[in-house]
């Protein structure tokens, strides 16, 4: 196990370092020097190299991607080119936004999902099998920022249940940051139910026709004592690893969400720091998404291989 | 499930006819705004209603089809053209540090959610629908270069491509005459799934901005107009909403009935 988790975790360095290296030159190709926009067109060249000197931006490509990656390794994004703050100050505050809301949704999105895959698998070939089959198919094609804009129309605008948007904060008590949070939530995880409950159905289905089930059937469980027992602690292990997939797509996903209800989480901080071309943030944001689903896709991987020992001895 | 495979044909050909038959005819120009008759509700002349320009927007949503079908087709065959030669090639060279390069580099793309990879290109290039069409398209190679892969890996134990060995054909020539067309019932199922969530990132991605610009129409920035009105004008939310929905459900339907339809195995084995 020790083996095989230092092996994942130099691939983990490894995929890190290489994706680093991609979003650091993929944005150093953009056209514009950052010191010349904050200053405008009509800046003096003197103010300008002063500006460069300060943001560090005259040394080599090279040693900015090393300062920048060594930073980041300290807890320093850099200096937003906008607003003058730290970037990490930003992100932090933005942080309690968007992952708060990545959170809710997987925990909303598994208690929908759940459920409703055992139910189906349960009742496989039968009209409620059907149903929440052909639910999750209206599921996985309903678009979230669509089905976003409608609860704010029904739970927000007819029914005022909810505000349209904007986030209340955390020092307004938990309640009231949840209560902002939830039609977003809710509409972050509908997309991720419907794909989850198609995962667990399967994967029940799967597990139901083993040899053990109905060893377990035969020596007298009811069908529902064998399916609990035997059946839905085994099927989880694959929705494990899908879960865990899912947050990266919450984390992505989150940024449109926040768009539609005005959320200040890290999606809305992105678009305003592409419109203000404030690429250090842009910068900085992807690459903690990115850092977010590889580090989560390792954890998922190493807990996985600790539930299976199979899967050590393959790579 | 024949079913399926029908109804969402049916779907699909519908989208894509409304799109086709824009080229030729739309009842009213998709452009041309007239102000007094703004934010009408569906009826007689305009069947679909107005949006707050007066534009019609049964017109609007048959120009955006046209959006939605092309980003998402490109995409898809970015995706196959690069990915699926990566994937034979991999499963060609199985266990090789080519092999090791493909798949890695499958891993990291795959920790780019398209958004983000829409996000990095646009921060440096700008928005339009070229660049949502290279973000989503990048994000299907390693799609395709691993289902090829693994279909693949399995083809190279059977008997006909060891007989193929044997007379001497290379690697390369395998690949092509003989996994490729094996595996091509698989790409066309996966081809249809990755176009249907094409649809589904291109209307997320204008809806945000980063996709097509005005006046090019398409359903998500519909949606992202329709933003501010929604309690004034329902519909303007509502007609662009349903037109994805049904286009992503009748792919989906698709995709589901044709695997059922080209691999039998599947059909014994779902009853």
């Amino acid at each position: 196990m020790l083996r095989y988790a230092l092996k994942r975790l130099v691939s983990l360095i490894v995929s890190l370092a290489v994706a680093s290296l991609v979003i650091f030159f993929v944005i150093e190709v953009a056209p514009g020097d950052p010191a010349q926009f904050m200053l405008g067109m009509n800046a003096q060249p003197d103010t300008v190299a002063a500006l460069r000197a300060e943001l560090g931006l005259d040394v080599p490509k090279w040693e900015r991607y090393l300062n920048w990656v060594g930073g980041m390794l300290t807890g320093d994004f850099g200096t937003s080119y906008t607003y003058r703050t730290p970037v990490a100050d930003m992100v932090a505050d933005r942080l309690w936004v968007s992952l708060p809301l990545a959170i809710y949704a997987l925990t909303i999105s598994t208690l929908i999902a759940f459920p409703a895959g055992i139910y189906a698998a349960a009742r496989r070939g039968r009209a409620g099998d059907v149903a929440v089959m052909g639910a999750t198919q209206l599921g996985v094609a309903i678009p979230n920022f669509w089905f976003a804009m409608m609860l704010v129309l029904v739970f927000a605008i007819n029914l005022r249940w909810f505000s349209a948007g904007g986030f209340a904060g955390w020092d307004k008590g938990l309640w009231a940051g949840l209560h902002s949070l939830t039609l977003p939530a809710i509409a972050l995880a509908l997309p991720q139910a419907a794909i989850l409950a198609r995962v667990m159905r399967s994967s029940l289905l799967d597990i139901l026709g083993e040899d053990f089930m109905r060893t377990a059937r035969a020596k007298g469980l009811s069908r529902r004592q064998a399916l609990w027992r035997h059946g839905v602690r085994n099927a989880l292990i694959p929705v494990l690893t899908i879960i865990g997939l899912q947050f990266a797509f919450l984390m992505a996903g989150a940024i449109i969400i926040e768009q539609v209800f005005y959320l200040p989480g890290l999606g809305r901080l992105i678009f305003q720091s592409i419109s203000a071309r404030d690429l250090i943030v842009v910068e900085s944001v992807v690459m903690l998404l990115v850092f977010a689903v590889i580090v989560v896709n390792f954890l998922v991987d190493l807990a996985y291989a600790a539930v299976d020992p199979r899967l050590r001895s393959r790579t | 499930m024949r079913r399926n495979l029908w109804l969402g044909a049916a779907l699909s050909s519908l989208v894509v006819l409304a799109a086709l038959v824009s080229f030729v005819w739309t009842p009213f120009d998709h452009a041309a705004m007239n102000i007094p008759e703004k934010l009408q509700t569906p009826n007689a002349v305009h069947w679909l209603g107005t949006d707050h320009f007066g534009r019609d927007i049964f017109s609007m949503i048959m120009v955006g089809a046209r959006t939605s079908i092309a980003v998402a087709l490109v995409a898809v065959g970015i995706g196959m053209a690069l990915g699926v030669p990566l994937g034979l090639a991999a499963a060609a060279r199985k266990g090789s540090w080519l092999d090791e390069l493909i798949m890695r580099g499958n891993d990291l793309i795959f920790a780019f959610p398209s958004l983000v990879i829409a996000i990095l290109i646009t921060a440096v290039f700008g928005a339009g629908a070229v660049n949502a069409i290279i973000a989503i398209g990048i994000f299907n190679i390693p799609v395709f270069a691993r289902i090829t892969r693994g279909a693949a890996l399995s083809l190279w134990e059977r008997e006909f491509i060891l007989a193929a060995r044997v007379a001497g054909k290379s690697a390369a020539r395998i690949s092509a005459e003989h996994i490729l067309p094996n595996v091509a019932n698989l790409l066309i199922v996966q081809g249809t799934i990755q176009f249907s969530l094409g649809i589904l990132a291109e209307a997320a991605l204008s809806y945000v901005g980063l996709g097509a610009q005005p006046p090019t129409p398409s359903w998500g920035r519909m949606l992202a107009d329709a933003q501010t009105l929604v309690s004034l004008a329902p519909h303007l939310a509502l007609v662009p909403g349903v037109a994805i929905i049904l286009t992503v459900l009748g792919l989906n339907l698709l995709g589901d009935g044709l695997r059922d339809y080209l691999d039998p195995r599947l059909r014994v084995a779902r009853t």
